[in-house]
């Protein structure tokens, strides 16, 4: 498989007036070509400040990406490239679309307008051609009649049209990767299925790879390929959705799938809960950082970060279960020939 | 599970409109009707704007009844004088979804939780802080959190301040108005085990409204869904999730990712068409008919009640006359 995006230990830090808060503490993943690649974790776990860094949106200062991260697309380090190059890179090659609609698109340009932009600056269009590209756009994502639609304002659109609309301005100049961060929490489900649909559906026709930052699970298992599971800015855990599914390793991401209510689990009976809250990521811990929360905690778990034990060719985990010399411990039964 | 038959809240036509102009109605509510048994949890789901945060806020008494009656133990909520007014607001509470705006920023969180208390004279002095202590605990947090202020806790723990607050003055009855949706799933998951657990403790009464159906399914003895302003279909969360009968429950059920790879594989998604319609001024007949893919003639002249078609099975279709 084709590497469209490479990502090597990308450290990403802010300075606030209580230090440095160190929200993604050297990452590294791939992202293949045309396939979507799942970022699930719960809030602060730097899932957004990765996919933002993916395309140098983190405002520096305060951020700062660390020296020595690497995120090679098309050969070109990111992380080194000039205002300049980025401005090229932004929106013609990867694009991005937002968690709320309403705040992301500018209230006072039509939608029409918003969508020519891209097409203005990057494809060098006049100004006619790109409007009726963008009607076309608008049309692609099932707009009805979007010629009307062009012409009105964020305002005149519901949120499952918005989100469309956010689409159509992200993919307009067919790019390469599309970073959708948690683009349906804010829609409702019969929405979320409609837009989810329809991401999937410009993906198989433009050969997009996507890059879907959520926490809902179940949008999870229905769209991505792969999946990477992140904890206090570290991914913990990856693999394809079969293997994180069936065969989860890491306890945190255990006590992830365990803490949403399946369709056919007994009423009333109590949801596995994780206690505690994540560690604070002005003073990370040294060793693992899961170590406060995991009911299998071991004394070298507070000491040493875990190494990255490999369990078959696309699943990784770090982990002091997976050590030659730990206890063996078994995945919880809920996870287990729940089919 | 409710070990009697005993009805708290009767709901009875209920209406609730706003006039959003000269010749507009918003029908938020339109002819509701239900009951709910003592110590019992009925679901209300539905997409937004489908009135369910309304439908609840009006069987609180927190805006009035266009039209209708809410029968609490017997007596008309939209009927009460001032005193008999505080008397039912002792006994009914409500949780509300944002755990940043409803809580005053200026109060410390034991402030917070003694409003009721002393408003109600329930207790002084030190018992009222014992009382604050007790309440605390029970939710989950430390005496110290007492002095704090609500900047201070992460959504969850603000969350938890609310139900503290809300079960303050002893009451019977609570309505929970998205409790869940602002948290994240680990959260959520403590904050659905601790009102299950308040539930079984104390025998209270909930109201449960929310957008997330496994977790009303979860949480739910029956469950009501809701459709631009009307029920649609109401039913023991066992039977509306086993066997939906309205269209609208089954394209909203198959909505639902399951997070497991192999289901949503072999799922066959029902897709509705476009988003729900306005309920200003909305068009006579069946709601749903225009988005329904077994519409009939009649789905757009008369408007279906609700039915009881099997045992505590009710439906408000045409399919099933």
């Amino acid at each position: 498989m084709e590497k469209i995006l490479e990502v090597k230990d990308l450290k990403v830090s802010f300075h606030t007036y209580a230090g440095e808060v160190q929200a993604v503490r050297g990452i590294s993943f791939h992202l293949n070509k045309g396939e979507t690649l799942a970022v699930v974790g719960e809030s602060g776990c730097g899932k957004t400040v990765t996919s933002k860094s993916l395309m140098r949106l983190i405002p520096e200062p305060p951020g700062e990406i660390k020296d020595g991260s690497e995120i090679l697309f098309d050969g070109k380090n990111i992380c080194t490239m000039s205002e300049k190059e980025l401005r090229e890179l932004r929106g013609s090659d990867i694009s991005m679309i937002f968690q709320d609609p309403m705040t992301s698109l500018n209230p006072t340009m039509t939608i029409g307008k918003q969508i020519s932009e891209s097409l203005i600056i990057h494809r060098g269009m006049s100004k006619t051609e790109a409007m009726t590209e963008a009607i076309k756009m608008l049309d692609l994502v099932n707009i009805p009649d979007a010629d009307k639609r062009a012409h009105q304002y964020p305002h005149e659109f519901s949120g499952g049209m918005r989100q469309r609309a956010m689409i159509a301005i992200a993919l307009a100049c067919n790019p390469k990767i599309l970073i959708a961060d948690e683009p349906t929490t804010a829609l409702d489900v019969t929405i979320q299925a409609q837009i989810m649909e329809l991401i999937a559906d410009l993906q198989q026709k433009l050969g997009t790879a996507v890059i879907l930052v959520t926490h809902d699970l179940g949008v999870v298992a229905d769209v991505a390929d792969r999946i990477q599971v992140m904890y206090a800015g570290q991914i913990i855990e990856h693999g394809t959705i079969d293997e994180i599914f069936t065969n989860p390793q890491h306890p945190y991401t255990w006590a992830l799938l365990q803490s949403v209510p399946r369709l056919g689990t007994d009423n009333k009976a109590k949801l596995y809960s994780l206690q505690g809250t994540p560690p604070d990521l002005l003073k990370p811990p040294v060793g693992c950082s899961f170590a406060a929360r995991c009911e299998y905690c071991m004394q070298i778990c507070r000491e040493e970060m875990p190494e990255v034990t490999t369990i078959s060719e696309n699943h990784e985990v770090c982990c002091w279960l997976k050590h030659s010399m730990a206890p063996k411990v078994d995945i919880p039964e809920a996870l287990r020939g729940d089919k | 599970m409710p070990n009697n038959n005993e009805i708290l809240i009767e709901v009875k036509n209920l209406k609730k409109y706003f006039q959003v102009g000269k010749h507009a109605t918003l029908k938020a509510v339109d002819d509701v009707s239900f009951f709910i048994r003592k110590g019992e949890t009925l679901g209300l789901v539905g997409e937004s704007g489908c009135g369910k945060t309304t439908c609840g806020r009006t069987v609180m008494g927190m805006y009035g009844a266009t039209d209708g009656e809410v029968l609490f133990d017997g007596i008309d909520v939209h009927k009460l004088n001032k005193k008999a007014k505080k008397d039912f607001a002792r006994r009914a509470q409500i949780i509300f979804q944002d755990p940043y705006a409803s809580l005053n920023p200026r109060m410390t969180v034991g402030d917070i939780i003694g409003e009721g208390i002393d408003i109600h004279n329930l207790y002084s002095g030190q018992e009222r802080t014992n009382r604050i202590y007790e309440l605390l605990q029970l939710v989950g947090l430390n005496k110290e959190h007492g002095s704090r202020f609500p900047h201070e806790f992460s959504g969850g723990q603000r969350q938890r301040i609310g139900i503290a607050r809300a079960l303050a003055i002893e009451p019977e009855f609570i309505v929970c108005d998205e409790p869940i949706s602002a948290l994240d799933v680990s959260i959520q998951a403590q904050v659905v085990n601790l009102l299950i657990q308040l539930q079984q403790e104390l025998g209270l009464t909930y109201l449960f409204i929310a957008h997330d159906l496994s977790m009303v399914k979860h949480i739910s003895d029956r469950v009501g869904v809701m459709y631009l302003g009307t029920m649609v279909e109401l039913a023991s969360s066992h039977d509306l999730y086993g066997k939906p009968l309205h269209p609208y429950t089954q394209a909203l059920l198959s909505a639902i990712p399951v997070p497991d790879p192999e289901v949503e594989r072999n799922k066959e998604r029902i897709k509705l068409e476009g988003e729900v319609p306005s309920p200003i001024n909305p068009k006579p007949g069946c709601r749903f008919a225009p988005r329904c893919r077994y519409a009939k003639p009649i789905c757009s002249e008369q408007t279906p009640m609700l039915k009881e078609i099997e045992k505590e099975h009710y439906v408000a279709c045409h399919l099933f006359d």
